[in-house]
């Protein structure tokens, strides 16, 4: 039987505010257990939340660039369950009027471009942490993120394969790091994933049972875990079993998932209105004022790229991909290089070393306005692009200008006709086998014949020059 | 000096006639003296108290002082003060001495008032008889074998028994104004957001309202006065001008339309506090006043109302008392649950366990539109008949409770007998409007009757004026037991 997977996303997104959500303590990560705590993290009696505008901003800005209804009036509540890192005993969710809901990401698999809707996204705080260290026995409670503000991001179940979930994060993902919501670092916290898993027979309507999947906080373990569990879904199925709605874990170790607790053990939250938070209200202005501030869009700046620059939808999505690429992308172009050219070195080269080097662009070595020179040498055929390559590599590691790398190497390409033709006739001496198959008709020795040339010039032949010259002794 | 009023203890004070210190001293040795059979204080620190009275007198030296420095104060034991004992009457919070001060208590150590102690209450707000309290039931005054009402029972009992001038309370169902009545002292509960909740330990946060005991209106404007006020901390603290709550108090009532409730006077209504009602009308139609007869058509059901909303709140406030950061954690438990389980089983009284089963039951996944969803729409009517009254009248008039206070242990076994007890004063809770007892005498029995007058939101001047007038006409509120 073939089977088609269905996958829907909760992403929580810390939001980048330096208060918490209803307390003025700071939300700076890393700092001594229980230090950034106020009367409301630690829920001291009498405490009482107070909303933090700054995070409704960010809520409002994330609905807008997703084109999403942000509500006017949005509802608080509050989450009943009973943990030693939930200081009240429940968290404030919204739970029936969330801050935003509708709105679309589009993603792209293979070259496929597909519409991912967004059923909703709402303003909640973190919980703190557990720590199960030396304490004597005992757990350790560090309230210090407890009331971190969390947008939670709920798509439709539109995702088809672990592909398809993979680029729907990796665009969530480049969105709200591009609009300046979240700080994107995955290892601390920022971006975690639950992930709803079911498969069901090609062609049915109906979903099969969902297992969801806790907590993901890499794009790997998401791609991991998605393929594991379906595996082990389909298994279960056809050797007769049933799956049973589940909440399950990831284990990076085995790259398996366990149960973490059946739909039986499922809490009843008991939700109801805040009562400490009357309803948050958004008015027309307030929206008109976050819309004006918004930053250009990926998809918008794509579409600009295509037609600005006249380069690939390909190029362009790439050089999108976040923002401080793009703007490199778009400096290097005007400091004056040829805009394909300057696409083709940052998808290439710039970008290989930098991944090679585990760094962002906003680390590279290699200014946007040093490229633009090194790029206008190549067009203006001073170097070749050969020669171009290892003259970044020298860039890279120096600091020095393609200029003076060039002069003081030495690398200035050979244009002089009457320098190349020696050299090339000297090349055809050499190497009657490769002339002699050459002109049996294997139009591949001549390659060859082109390679020895530029050897013979340590590589400041002009290959072009190079091809003519030998094409015009030998024809 | 212990029957003065505020004005004239902000005299004396002012003239040097009585210092900071002398005058907290007078009233600390009453309090101590009688508080072994009144119960009215779960602390007293003489240390503390002489202290503040200390800084106090240094204000007055040095030209700092506002009306009421120097005035003790007796604070409910729900108000989180720093370096005090806040037990809120539980033994779950036995041992928690506060960190912080509420917005109440800063504003009153502002204006330079002495903490006098911290008074005793039932559990967690919950009860009419403070009998709930884990350090036992507070007396009332006029009648040992009486209960004093309750949430506030400690503070009603610390002004009528003369132990401290003013006190503050808290009232989510009736907490101040039925207390006041069956102790014959005033009280008044604002309107919702007028006082800031910010470190009023929560019961049912979308009802709790802190507000003044003293032996006038006039005492409760001035306390009023310094309680009330816009805090950023509490979302729902309404951002209003200041206002001066005195500034009507001497207004004639002349053409006051006067709304008594048909329902306030029907069945169930004990007939010797009916009479002192009635006799108080009297008196304000002598005043001046017209008496217009109005409905509030649903008056009952505010009682399944409030015990639906009111317990689904606590539920989930107090949910935070888990042993886990601060408060009563059992000595022995097995597992994280047996902890949670033990501690709390160990840390509340059965008032409060009894509320938070009712609150958990009816948020229940099920229940919940059956319940809290109707109670929720039953609240909004109730409120829309008080706006209706209004229109027809400029303040309510009634009894507070149906009877005046019950003997001890007469209802502790039937909770629901003494819930029912709450008729009169749940609705101004569920509106948010402002309410208020003033004695106007005796029962039979000899124990007081108090009469509730209650307003149309920020109507709390207009309620002061017109406890006023008649206070200035009669002498009920200057009645003090003899001890």
């Amino acid at each position: 039987m073939k089977w088609e997977v269905v996958i829907g996303l909760e992403v929580h997104t810390q939001l980048t505010t330096s208060s918490k959500i209803f307390s003025p303590a700071s939300t700076a990560f890393g700092a001594e257990p229980n230090t950034q705590t106020a009367v409301v993290d630690i829920a001291l009696p009498g405490a009482l939340p107070v909303m933090n505008k700054a995070v409704v901003e960010k809520a409002i800005q994330f609905g807008l660039a997703i084109g999403a209804r942000v509500n006017r009036k949005s509802v608080f509540a509050r989450k009943n369950y009973f943990y030693p890192d939930l200081p009240k005993g429940y968290q404030i969710s919204q739970f029936e009027l969330p801050i935003v809901e509708g709105g679309q990401i589009a993603i792209n698999v293979d070259g496929v471009e597909k519409v991912i809707n967004l059923t909703r996204a709402h303003l909640e705080e973190d919980a703190g942490k557990s720590l199960h260290g030396d304490y004597h026995g005992a757990t350790g409670i560090d309230l210090n993120r407890a009331g971190t503000p969390l947008l939670e991001i709920v798509s439709e179940p539109e995702m088809r394969s672990a592909a398809e979930a993979v680029a729907y994060a990796k665009a969530l993902y480049s969105l709200v790091t591009w609009i300046g919501i979240c700080d994107g670092n995955m290892q601390e916290g920022s971006f975690r994933c639950d992930v709803n898993v079911s498969v069901r027979p090609e062609g049915q309507a109906e979903f099969g049972t969902r297992r969801e999947i806790k907590n993901l906080n890499s794009f790997r373990f998401i791609e991991q875990a998605i393929r594991s569990e379906v595996q082990w879904q389909i298994e279960t199925i056809e050797d007769g079993g049933k799956i049973q709605q589940a909440t399950v874990l990831f284990d990076p170790d085995t790259g398996e998932t366990r149960m973490m607790r059946s739909k039986e053990d499922a809490h009843d939250y008991r939700y109801f209105p805040d009562p400490d938070l009357p309803p948050l209200v958004i008015d027309e202005d307030w929206i008109e004022r976050v819309r004006d501030a918004l930053p250009e869009l990926p998809h918008a700046m794509q579409q600009r790229f295509e037609q600005q620059y006249g380069i690939p939808a390909y190029d362009a999505v790439t050089l999108t991909a976040s923002k401080a690429l793009a703007g490199y992308y778009e400096a290097t172009v005007a400091a004056g290089a040829d805009a394909k050219l300057a696409s083709n070195w940052i998808m290439g080269d710039i970008s290989a070393t930098l991944n090679r080097e585990e760094k962002g662009i906003e680390d590279c070595p290699v200014s946007a306005a040093a490229l633009a020179a090194l790029i206008a040498r190549v067009a203006d055929k001073t170097i070749n692009n050969k020669t171009a390559k290892d003259v970044l590599k020298k860039m890279w590691d120096s600091g020095d200008s393609a200029d003076t790398i060039i002069e003081r190497d030495g690398l200035k390409q050979e244009t002089d006709t009457g320098a190349i033709e020696a050299i090339v006739l000297e090349v055809i001496a050499a190497n009657a086998r490769s002339v002699e198959e050459y002109r049996a008709g294997k139009e591949k020795a001549l390659n060859s014949l082109v390679g020895q040339v530029m050897k013979a010039s340590r590589g400041k032949a002009d290959p072009a020059l190079a091809l003519a010259l030998l094409k015009q002794k030998l024809d | 000096m212990i029957e003065s009023s505020l004005k004239q203890l902000s005299a004396a004070l002012a003239a040097r006639q009585v210092s900071a210190v002398e005058l907290a001293g007078e009233f600390l040795q009453r309090a101590r003296q009688h508080n072994g059979e009144l119960n009215a204080f779960i602390t007293l620190d003489e240390q503390k108290t002489l202290a503040e009275a200390h800084d106090a007198d240094v204000r007055r030296a040095d030209g700092t002082a506002g009306p009421l420095t120097g005035i003790p104060v007796a604070h409910k034991d729900i108000f989180c003060q720093e370096g005090w004992l806040t037990t809120c009457g539980s033994k779950m919070l036995g041992n928690f001495v506060s960190p912080y001060s509420a917005h109440v208590i800063e504003q009153c150590r502002a204006a330079g008032l002495v903490t006098l102690g911290r008074t005793n209450m039932d559990e967690f707000a919950m009860g009419s008889s403070n009998e709930n309290s884990f350090f036992g039931p507070v007396k009332n005054p006029w009648d040992k074998q009486a209960v004093p009402g309750g949430s506030s029972g400690g503070s009603a009992v610390a002004v009528a028994a003369r132990l401290a001038p003013i006190a503050t309370g808290t009232d989510t169902g009736g907490s101040i104004r039925q207390p006041a009545a069956f102790c014959g002292v005033t009280g008044i509960k604002p309107t919702y957001g007028v006082v800031s909740r910010f470190g009023m330990i929560a019961y049912a946060s979308s009802l709790d309202q802190g507000g003044p005991f003293g032996k006038s209106a006039e005492d409760c404007a001035l306390l009023l006065n310094v309680m009330a006020g816009f805090d950023t901390r509490d979302a729902t603290s309404l951002q209003r001008e200041r206002e001066d709550y005195t500034r009507d108090l001497e207004r004639p009532l002349a053409g006051l339309r006067v709304g008594l409730p048909r329902e306030y006077f029907a069945d169930g209504l004990a007939s010797d506090v009916a009479a002192a009602i009635d006799a108080a009308i009297a008196e304000y139609k002598k005043l001046g006043a017209q008496i217009v007869e109005i409905s509030l058509p649903n008056t009952r059901l505010a009682i399944p109302s409030y015990y639906v909303i009111a317990p689904a709140e606590a539920s989930s406030n107090l949910s935070r008392f888990d042993g886990v950061r601060y408060g009563h954690r059992a000595a022995d438990f097995d597992g994280l649950n047996g902890m949670y389980e033990q501690s709390r089983a160990e840390g509340f009284g059965w008032e409060v366990k009894r509320r938070i089963l009712t609150g958990t039951y009816v948020l229940s996944h099920g229940y919940y539109d059956a319940y809290y969803l109707q109670a929720q729409k039953i609240r909004r009517i109730i409120a829309n008949d008080f706006q209706a009254a209004f229109r027809d009248c400029d303040v309510i008039a009634g009894p507070v409770a149906p009877t005046t206070a019950w003997n001890l242990a007469e209802k502790a076994d039937d909770p629901v007998a003494m819930y029912l007890a709450d008729i009169y004063t749940l609705g101004v809770n569920l509106a948010g409007l402002p309410g208020m007892s003033v004695p106007v005498g005796f029962a039979a029995n000899g124990r007081p009757v108090g009469l509730q007058l209650i307003g149309n939101y920020f109507d709390e001047a207009r309620l002061l004026n017109v406890a006023h007038r008649f206070q200035q006409a009669t002498d009920w509120h200057l009645r003090a037991p003899a001890l």
